[in-house]
Parts: C-alpha cells; sequence; structure tokens
C-alpha cells in the first residue's frame, strides 16, 4: 500500500510571528521553523502501518527551499521518499489553491491509497485540509483521528474534536487528519538521520504538475488580503498587592466596569 | 435584495447562540436565509428561534443520514442552495466541524473561504484576527459566492423578526463511495455551565491552582458569575483539567466580556486563546507574572483567599 503524508513547515509558536509588508503573506523568513509537532504525529502513524504490514511512505511538502529541513526529519524517522514541491508561483496561494496544488502533488505518487496529514497546523489554523483534500479528490475524508486502523479496503478511525467523539469509516482510498492523542511520534534514531541523506526527494515545480503559474499564488487564490495591521498591544492596567482583601478590590473593579 | 445563507449550528434540537450572530452579520449582507440540516422533525422545533433572530427563510433538509455521515450532509444541502440562489455569502460556525463543511463547500463551490471572521461589513470585506490576536487581517473573497467561517463570541446579537418562511430542499442521495460513515456518536456535555467559547465570562485556571481537586476553587468561582471554566496547557498537561477545556495556541480561542486567569502565568500560548478578550482579570503570587501585562486589574496574591473572597462578594450582590 501506498501512503502519502502531508508535512508542513511553520513559523515555531514560541517565536514572534509577523506577515510581510510586501505581499500581506506569512513571513517565514523572519521567524523560526519547525516542523509542525502534529506532522511527525501523522509521520508516526504511516510508519506503524508500514511496519505491521507492507506499505510505501512517501511525505509530501508544499514550500520554499527551507521546507528541506522537515523533509529531512520525517525522512530520518523512517519514510521511505519525499515529493517537495517547491516553486516561487505558489507563494501566498489560499487554502482552495493550496488543497489542488497539493492534490496534483498526490497524483505523482502511484496508486497511492491513504494520504495522512495533522488535523490542524499551528500557523494557518485552518483545520480543514483533509477534507479540502478529499473534496478536490473525490475521496473520503475522516478527520480528527485518534485512533486509525487499516483494513481489508476500509479505514475506520476514532474521532474526536471540541464537540465530541464518533466512530467513522470510510473505503480506501481515503484522507485522514490525525489529532494530537493519536501516538507519540518516535525520536530519529543516528541510523535513520544517516540513512535519510540517500533517500530520494522529487523536488518539483508546478509546471511538473500540470499547473498554469495564474492558477496558484496569490494570482491564482479565490480571496484577496486587502491590508494587516498588528493589534494595538494591550496594555497593563492596575495592579495591586493582596491585603487580605484582594478579592474584594476585583468586585469594585467588576462593579466599576458594571461586569457584574 | 440577497439572499445570504447562514448554516443553523445546533444540538439536542437546541439552536447554538452563534447561529444568532451570524444571523445578526448576514443582514449586512442580504437577506438572511437559515439552513437547517437535521434529522427529520428538527427544523420545527427551531423555527421559532430562526425567526426571531431575522431569518426571511428557513431551508429544511432533513433526512435520517443527516446525522450517519460526516459533514457531507452539510455540504451538499449547501452546494445545492448556493447553485440555486447565488448568494454573496455563507456563513458557517468556526468550530472543528464547521470549518470541515466550509472548507470543502469553498472547494466544491470554488468559492474564496474567509476563515474565524469576527467582523463583516456590507462591502463583503471580512475581518479576522490571527496569530492569536496579535493581528488583524481585512481581506475578501473575489468570487460571487463568500465562504464564511464565523467565530463565535465576535459580535452582539440583534434580535429582528422575520418571515422565517419553510422551504423543503430536495438533497441528492448520499455517495457511499466518497463519504464517511459515522457512528456511536456522543457529544461531549459541558453540564449545567455555558460553552467555553460561546460565554461571556470565563474563569480559567492554571498551574498555580496546583491539583485536580483544587479546581473546584475554579468552579465555584465560575458558578457564582455564570461563567465557563478554562484550562491552560500547564493545567491540562498535568492532569488537573480534562483537555477540552484548554484556552490557547493549541487549545481554543475565547473572546468573553470578562476573563479571569487566576494562577496562570500568561505565556504566549496562552495569551493566543485568551488576549483578544474585552477584560482581563488576573490573579497571580508571582509580581512578574507575564499576565499582569495584559491584565486590566491584576492582584498579586494567594488565589486559595482571593478567590472565595471574590465568589462572596459576586454572590453577595446577586443575592
Amino acid at each position: 500500500m501506498n501512503i502519502v503524508v502531508l508535512i508542513k513547515q511553520v513559523p515555531d509558536t514560541w517565536s514572534e510571528r509577523t506577515l510581510s509588508d510586501a505581499d500581506k503573506t506569512l513571513d517565514r523568513a523572519s521567524s523560526d521553523a519547525v516542523l509542525d509537532e502534529i506532522n511527525e504525529r501523522a509521520v508516526e502513524e504511516a510508519l506503524k502501518i508500514k511496519e505491521s504490514g507492507d506499505a510505501e511512505v512517501t511525505v509530501l511538502t508544499v514550500g520554499p527551499d527551507r521546507a528541506t529541513d522537515a523533509i529531512r526529519k520525517a525522512l530520518s524517522m523512517g519514510a521511505d521518499k519525499a515529493v517537495h514541491v517547491n516553486d516561487e508561483a505558489i507563494h501566498g496561494s489560499d487554502a482552495v489553491t493550496t488543497a489542488r496544488i497539493l492534490a496534483k502533488a498526490i497524483g505523482t505518487v502511484d496508486d497511492v491509497q491513504l494520504v495522512l496529514a495533522g488535523n490542524e497546523a499551528t500557523d494557518g489554523r485552518s483545520g480543514a485540509m483533509a477534507g479540502m483534500l478529499g473534496e478536490v479528490l473525490g475521496w473520503p475524508s475522516l478527520t480528527h483521528a485518534n485512533a486509525l486502523t487499516v483494513e481489508n479496503g476500509t479505514a475506520s478511525v476514532k474521532r474526536e474534536t471540541d464537540e465530541g467523539t464518533c466512530d467513522v469509516t470510510a473505503a480506501l482510498p481515503a484522507v485522514v487528519s490525525v489529532g494530537e492523542k493519536i501516538n507519540e511520534p518516535r525520536y530519529p534514531s543516528f541510523k535513520g538521520i544517516m540513512a535519510a541523506k540517500k533517500k530520494p526527494v522529487n523536488a518539483i515545480g508546478i509546471s511538473d504538475l500540470g499547473l498554469d503559474a495564474n492558477e496558484v499564488g496569490l494570482a491564482g487564490s479565490l480571496v484577496q488580503v486587502d491590508s494587516f495591521a498588528p493589534r494595538p498591544p494591550k496594555s497593563g492596567g492596575q495592579k495591586v498587592e493582596d491585603e487580605g482583601d484582594g478579592g474584594s478590590k476585583i468586585a469594585e473593579f467588576l462593579v466599576g466596569q458594571k461586569l457584574i | 435584495m440577497a439572499e445570504v445563507l447562514v448554516l443553523v449550528d445546533h444540538v439536542d434540537g437546541e439552536i447554538k447562540k452563534n447561529t444568532y450572530e451570524m444571523l445578526t452579520a448576514a443582514r449586512r449582507l442580504g437577506e438572511p436565509s437559515a439552513v437547517v440540516v437535521g434529522t427529520p422533525g428538527t427544523a420545527a422545533k427551531l423555527a421559532e428561534g430562526l425567526a426571531a433572530h431575522g431569518a426571511e427563510k428557513v431551508y429544511v433538509a432533513e433526512s435520517d443520514d443527516a446525522v450517519n455521515y460526516l459533514s457531507t450532509p452539510q455540504v451538499d444541502a449547501l452546494a445545492t442552495l448556493v447553485e440555486r440562489v447565488s448568494p454573496p455569502a455563507v456563513l458557517i460556525a468556526a468550530g472543528a466541524d464547521g470549518r470541515e463543511v466550509a472548507g470543502r463547500l469553498a472547494v466544491r463551490t470554488n468559492s474564496g473561504w474567509l476563515n474565524d471572521l469576527v467582523e463583516v461589513d456590507g462591502q463583503r470585506e471580512g475581518t479576522h484576527s490571527i496569530f492569536g490576536g496579535a493581528f488583524t487581517v481585512q481581506s475578501r473573497a473575489t468570487t460571487d459566492t463568500a465562504v464564511i467561517s464565523w467565530r463565535s463570541g465576535s459580535i452582539e446579537i440583534e434580535e429582528q423578526a422575520g418571515a422565517g418562511t419553510q422551504e423543503t430542499v430536495d438533497v441528492p442521495a448520499i455517495d457511499e463511495a466518497t463519504s464517511a460513515k459515522v457512528s456511536n456518536r456522543s457529544p461531549i456535555v459541558g453540564g449545567d455551565r455555558p460553552e467555553l467559547t460561546e460565554a461571556n465570562v470565563v474563569v480559567a485556571g492554571g498551574r498555580g491552582v496546583g491539583s485536580a481537586d483544587n479546581f473546584n476553587v475554579v468552579e465555584t468561582l465560575a458558578d457564582s458569575l455564570h461563567a465557563a471554566v478554562g484550562a491552560s496547557r500547564a493545567a491540562v498537561d498535568s492532569g488537573y483539567y480534562p483537555n477540552q477545556f484548554q484556552v490557547g495556541q493549541t487549545g481554543k480561542t475565547v473572546s468573553p466580556s470578562l476573563y479571569i486567569a487566576l494562577g496562570i502565568s500568561g505565556a504566549i500560548q496562552h495569551r493566543a486563546g485568551m488576549q483578544t478578550s474585552k477584560t482581563i482579570v488576573a490573579v497571580n503570587k508571582d509580581p512578574e507574572a507575564p499576565i499582569f501585562e495584559i491584565a486590566d486589574f491584576g492582584v498579586v496574591g494567594d488565589l486559595f483567599s482571593i478567590s472565595p473572597q471574590l465568589t462572596e462578594e459576586v454572590q453577595k450582590r446577586s443575592s
């Protein structure tokens, strides 16, 4: 079985994030980048399937040169090969366009039965890429999986969101997005890190996907960003030491604000 | 006037508050039409509330399959209606399920998707609050229809009578091969407290609360204020409080009128989920805790004496 895992490099949430003045897109150069934690869980889940049977794991990313770091990390964990869609023209693509690029890129891998992804990246937070990708491919999407089993041409997941839990099943090929609780990703071993250096990375551009520059990026997007502004920093107000009347002081403040 | 579609967010025959916000926002763009996707008999229970908040039409897409498949019934119903009425916008709640419906609908109808809006004007210019409220971004869809995910708690609900005329929508049968089947649904029940993302007041506890048992100090204050209870990642990771109540970068984003932080230091991760709250009150032992940088009112001290005292003061005033 061929499995594709979508990975994405995101700005570290612990560092300052900003937007680029020039084109109002995420300024990826100015913050530290890491392989999104949730993607490692998606890679881990693919490796578990590989270890329990017969599967080839391809990691797929769409991003600039330095997304290579995220690819290497996934390969050193044990993925077999990678596809890196790297093209200036993609910069600024909206979610719908990104889903279409990913669908085309999945098409470069033979006979894919399962696509795995994280359920939510920490930067864009659209939280819907798996569903959108399924929609483009015409495949079912099983989202927010806490547990996954794949057998007899069927994927079954335990789905968990803030809204509740349920069991979800669908026929392969399918797209599955994994949640935070699905597993604990392994650390790459030294051997894995060395082996990753020899694994094939297929670097391609949008023309290799049969896409035209005006179908992607800012030009192809269905959403246009008009302006952005940093929110004026909230300044601290009053701060008092508790002298046995802290609770009453808060109550007085809340009364003054007409909140109680 | 153009029809604007609002997907009704409902659970157990009750309309969620965010639906009323979306009906309010929809009126700026045209004439609101509510879309009910559910099992037979659902719309009858919701119709009155929808009409009281300005729904001129109520489209009814009822079937037993509505609860048996993941997001497909909602996407199918909305896509059918988008084709029929060409709305300037479709509004959908920005929860996990709603975003999935929105993203899929945007792909299927080739529409621009404005995710997580907190404001929209009559020209379809939307405002997002991103990176945990550090930036606001103005954007618009360049397509005939904009698919909008609406963040709960963003605007004041305005009541307005609408005709609420019900109309049945015939939705094509579900395509099994491209759909995910759902069973054993169990919605998370929050008990008697308001839902975290919809609450007007949130009282949250952090590492400083110290244990799961001690969280009753947080809960008691919350109940006196009819508030939801939240927790920082540190508190959740330490097992003090369940995961679904986590506020922050990796949890929920809340924007209540009042946020009370007890024993929360206020790391960037946490602030990202609550710094757009209108008023913030913080209690922490550490005078240098970063939470004080954004608190409108801060008390340096022991939450275990301050919180019960505040609870008492609140009860005194409400009785």
